[in-house]
């Protein structure tokens, strides 16, 4: 897999997120699905954004596309800059050129991103057509060579498939193919391979790493299985409740993890070369967006908070160069050693 | 909130809604107490010679028909017709059309494809010319057997409706759980029946219009209800001649059919609207 | 026969070349019909307190495997004994009151419960349908159970579109716990639920199996969760199992290759460690039209694959390390 690169210290970041926040409109109130996110992307790159259902990560991929309107609204204030333009100010139909052009997305779910009555041929042209000026002979040619290169076999025929015809893994290279057609510079994928075998996930991932190298462009892979991210991503952001509390190389994420979520994931993943007893729930659940807990988001559910963290909300601690998380054990690192509660214990490895 | 409260809300907030069973209300009523509003009885002919044709002022509200009866008191008892034919007859075709929907869904596959095919071919022929060949054949049908005849032409789309929903809800996680349970027809019924019901109450609240105005039809065609009991179809029928000197006679039971039947859709919408679970 | 065991107690559940073939309408205007072999003459046991796991890709028959095991699908062929009983040969009434004893749970939290019923009636369900206690008795077990599975006392009244997925699964844990079954089908019961929650339900799964003795056939597709829960696992391809044995040999030494090349495929998360995958060429095999010989053959990497192997399907045998597999080039 992929060899993680030393984080280098880099020309401008392709891509520039700060203060970014999302708001919805329930029927419960205003639910601030993303609250104040920054990150950073730099050309080339594999960024992981690791979090669970409610965490706010897919409202994160559409807010960088401008994809949340009408049903959402970013906050002003919010900041999303590609090579120093900023997105959020563009008129639409510059957007429009962004999208699919320079930066592209993927979804979850290959059966439904497709048309069903056009065939993937056609999709893959229809893209090229959009950006570029070119005649349909032209538009169809690289959209077989894409095809070709995304690993479907016998491209040529195949473009004239329609997507009922084909599996979800080809689908989903297909899906790709649409995505990577125009060279962007930025891939966002959306848990890409959840609702995949698990043979044809490795497939894809192997795909896209390829693809990535092969043009040089950055991915933002965005899921929640922590196996994914550490193969294929050089750093990582953790979400919970529409915040980041963790950014790292990710190498420094899995050895020292910072964060008591993050800490909290990794213990309760169960791991297929060393077999636990009794895996490490975290106890409680993820809060509702219309209703985060005061202070630190994560303080419920924590086995080490004390009275700070249920007053005051922590900012981005450094934990090490480059490794910051967001949490006052950061500030008081003594406060670790005190017995926490029974849920903590049971660690990976011990058995029961 | 029992799913049925979250109907009953979403429904009472939609004005058009209240509108329309506000209407219906006021027509049942109406129609109920025909005999205490009615200011003459339906038949009565005071002076066909001298009071026929009378047009709509005091002593006759809505005017006189050529035979000198009170069009008001007729309309009133009309509607008892009316209503009692369309709630009648739709009540019996959804009751009927979904046992059958549900023997068909449930059923295995000889049943549901004797009776789904059984219902394709029913639901190919004409339903208003089989009403009238049978009604022409048959002389001065009583009410209640009109009822059935009206509810026997109508049932078929329902119980295809039925099917279909029993046969979806049937292979559902829950449905296999109750039956993994060991549970019984009766306990997959149970839970089948509240889903159906929404759909059932939407169907047969929306036929009734279609009916009421079946039954107009026919006793417009002196195929219904026969003169002298008053029909709102038959009022039409025999006001018809004196369409352009006495336009009231038609106008009066015309627009109490029009009125009506916006009245039963829009709360028939309404419900179908309400009922649509969005409980997630 | 295999690997020496101590005498086993009687297993509780016996299976013996189950095989499911459905049958379904195809081509133009459905006038064709196809018959999907979903389930291939399949073997194995399950003993009392015992875990046994079953892992597969999607469309390899292990669903379907469940509910016929449960009897919830018509097999058309092979036995299925539970405690002795002959399943498939029982009338309706004998049927019903065996199922009390062999329980489901669904990997959809959504579709598992009755929107329309609370959480309470749905719990109830199997109290009432056995008539295991009435009134406020039975009101007093449902309690209890909630309390056993986790979920808070007032979730009787409540909906499941008030509860999230995890609890959802805790009440669907508890409805199949009502009617006190010894013997559990789990049907990918966490597939659908976060890491975190994920953990809660297994742990949960695992402590009611101590408390309650019960067994369980617990199927996934996730082989780390799998090889978590069950010390036993089987491995299905294409309707048939072609690997079985204990957890620990099977995942360090698979001796089936589809088995070897599914473990080279799970992502570890460990940035350090780095897998060598193998690479399965081609689609999963059609239900409808199976390869010859060896199901997995026209995919299969070993390099020792020969036409035996197109022509030849091998049985289980026994292997090296004391599992079974059905390959004709390991050993």
């Amino acid at each position: 897999m992929t060899a993680p690169t030393p984080a280098a210290a880099p020309a401008a970041p392709l891509l520039e997120v700060k203060d970014l926040s999302v708001t919805y409109r329930t029927a419960a109130g205003p639910a601030r699905a993303v609250d104040g996110i920054a990150l950073v992307i730099h050309a080339g790159e594999t960024v992981g954004l690791v979090g669970e259902s409610g965490c706010g990560k897919s409202v994160t991929s559409l807010a960088l596309l401008r994809l949340v309107d009408p049903d959402g609204h970013v906050a002003l204030g919010s900041s999303v800059r590609l090579e120093g333009r900023e997105l959020l100010a563009l008129p639409g139909k510059e957007m429009r050129q962004v999208r699919g052009n320079h930066v592209a997305i993927v979804f979850q779910e290959p059966a439904t991103a497709l048309n069903p009555v056009l065939t993937i041929g056609d999709q893959v042209a229809e893209v090229v057509r959009t950006h570029h000026k070119v005649a349909a002979a032209e538009a169809w040619r690289r959209a077989v060579e894409m095809l070709e290169l995304v690993g479907i076999p016998d491209a040529a025929p195949a473009a004239h498939h329609y997507p009922h015809q084909l599996s979800g893994g080809m689908r989903q290279r297909a899906l790709i193919a649409m995505a990577l057609v125009c060279h962007p510079k930025l891939l966002i994928a959306d848990e890409p391979t959840t609702a995949l075998d698990v043979t044809i996930q490795a497939e894809i991932l192997e795909l896209l790493t390829d693809l990535q190298r092969r043009f040089g462009m950055a991915v933002l892979l965005i899921t929640h299985n922590l196996g994914i991210v550490a193969e294929t991503t050089q750093r990582t952001y953790v979400m919970y409740a529409g915040e980041i509390v963790e950014e790292a190389p990710t190498p420094a994420l899995f050895a020292a993890p910072a964060h008591p979520y993050t800490e909290g994931l990794l213990a309760a993943v169960p791991r297929l070369d060393a077999p636990q007893g009794r895996l490490t729930a975290i106890p409680g659940q993820v809060p509702p967006a219309t209703a985060w807990p005061a202070g630190c988001r994560f303080h419920p559910r924590c086995a080490w908070a004390w009275e700070r963290c249920a007053a005051e909300h922590p900012p981005l601690l450094e934990a090490a160069p480059g490794h910051t998380a967001r949490c006052w054990l950061l500030a008081e690192p003594g406060r670790r050693a005190a017995t926490s509660t029974a849920e903590a214990g049971g660690s990976r490895g011990a058995g029961a | 909130m029992t799913p049925w409260r979250h109907a009953a809300r979403r429904f009472l907030a939609d004005r058009v809604a209240l509108a329309g069973l506000a209407a219906v209300a006021l027509i049942a009523l109406a129609a109920a107490l025909a005999p205490a509003l009615a200011p003459y009885a339906p038949n009565a002919m005071p002076d066909p010679v001298r009071l026929q044709h009378l047009p709509p002022g005091a002593g006759h509200l809505l005017g006189t028909d050529a035979y000198s009866r009170d069009i008001l008191s007729r309309l009133l008892y009309g509607a008892r017709v009316s209503l009692a034919v369309g709630i009648g007859a739709a009540l019996a075709s959804v009751i009927v059309g979904a046992a059958v929907g549900l023997a068909a869904g449930l059923g295995g596959p000889l049943l549901d494809g004797a009776l789904m095919r059984g219902v394709d071919v029913l639901l190919a022929l004409p339903r208003i010319f089989l009403l009238m060949i049978v009604l022409a054949v048959w002389n001065d049908v009583p009410l209640p057997v009109l009822i059935v005849l009206i509810a026997a032409s109508g049932w078929f789309e329902t119980s295809r409706l039925v099917r279909q929903h029993a046969r979806a809800l049937a292979g559902s996680d829950f449905v296999t759980a109750a039956r993994a349970l060991g549970g019984r027809t009766r306990h997959i019924l149970g839970h089948l029946l509240p889903h159906l019901a929404s759909t059932i109450i939407v169907t047969a609240t929306l036929d009734i219009g279609n009916i009421i105005l079946i039954e107009a039809g026919l006793s417009y065609l002196g195929l219904g209800v026969r003169p002298p009991t008053p029909s709102w179809g038959n009022m039409i029928l025999e006001g018809r001649n004196a369409l352009f000197t006495a336009p009231w006679e038609v106008l009066a039971p015309g627009l109490a059919l029009v009125l009506t039947v916006i009245a039963f859709n829009l709360v028939g919408d309404a419900l179908r609207d309400a009922l649509n679970p969005r409980l997630a | 026969m295999s690997a020496p065991a101590p005498a086993a107690p009687r297993p509780l559940l016996e299976v013996t070349d189950l095989t499911v073939h459905l049958t379904r309408r195809a081509g133009v205007l459905g006038a064709r019909t196809e018959i999907v072999q979903a389930v291939n003459g399949v073997s194995f046991a399950v003993g009392p307190h015992e875990t046994l796991g079953l892992v597969g890709e999607s469309g390899c028959g292990k669903t379907t495997l469940a509910r016929a095991v449960l009897r919830l699908i018509e097999p058309t062929g092979g036995t299925v004994t539970f405690d002795g009983t002959d399943v498939l040969a029982l009338p309706p009434a004998p049927l019903r009151a065996l199922r009390r004893r062999m329980q489901i749970v669904f990997q959809d939290p959504v579709s598992s419960l009755n929107p329309r019923m609370t959480i309470g009636r749905a719990v109830r369900e199997g109290i009432e349908i056995h008539h295991l206690a009435e009134g406020a008795d039975a009101d007093r077990r449902v309690e209890r159970l909630l309390d056993e599975v986790g979920l808070p006392r007032d979730a009787v009244h409540r909906f499941p579109h008030e509860f999230s997925g995890g609890q959802r699964q805790r009440a669907g844990i508890a409805r199949a716990l009502a009617v006190e079954p010894d013997f559990i089908v789990c049907d990918e019961p966490v597939s659908a639920l976060d890491v975190s929650v994920q953990a809660q339900v297994l742990n949960l799964l695992a402590d009611l199996q101590q408390r309650r003795g019960l067994s369980y056939l617990f199927i996934s597709h996730d082989l780390a969760v799998v090889r978590h829960i069950a010390p036993r696992v089987a491995v299905m391809y294409a309707g048939r199992l072609v690997e079985t044995g204990a957890a620990a040999t099977l995942y360090a030494r698979p001796a089936h290759p589809y088995t070897g090349a599914l473990l080279s495929a799970v992502p570890v998360p460990d940035p350090v460690t780095r897998r060598h995958r193998i690479v399965l060429e081609g689609d999963p095999p059609s239900p409808v039209r199976p390869p010859s010989g060896c199901p997995f053959h026209p995919r299969c990497p070993h390099p020792g694959k020969d036409e035996r192997c197109r022509t030849e399907r091998p049985p289980l045998a026994p292997k090296a390390g004391g599992q079974l597999a059905a390959c004709w080039k390991t050993t």
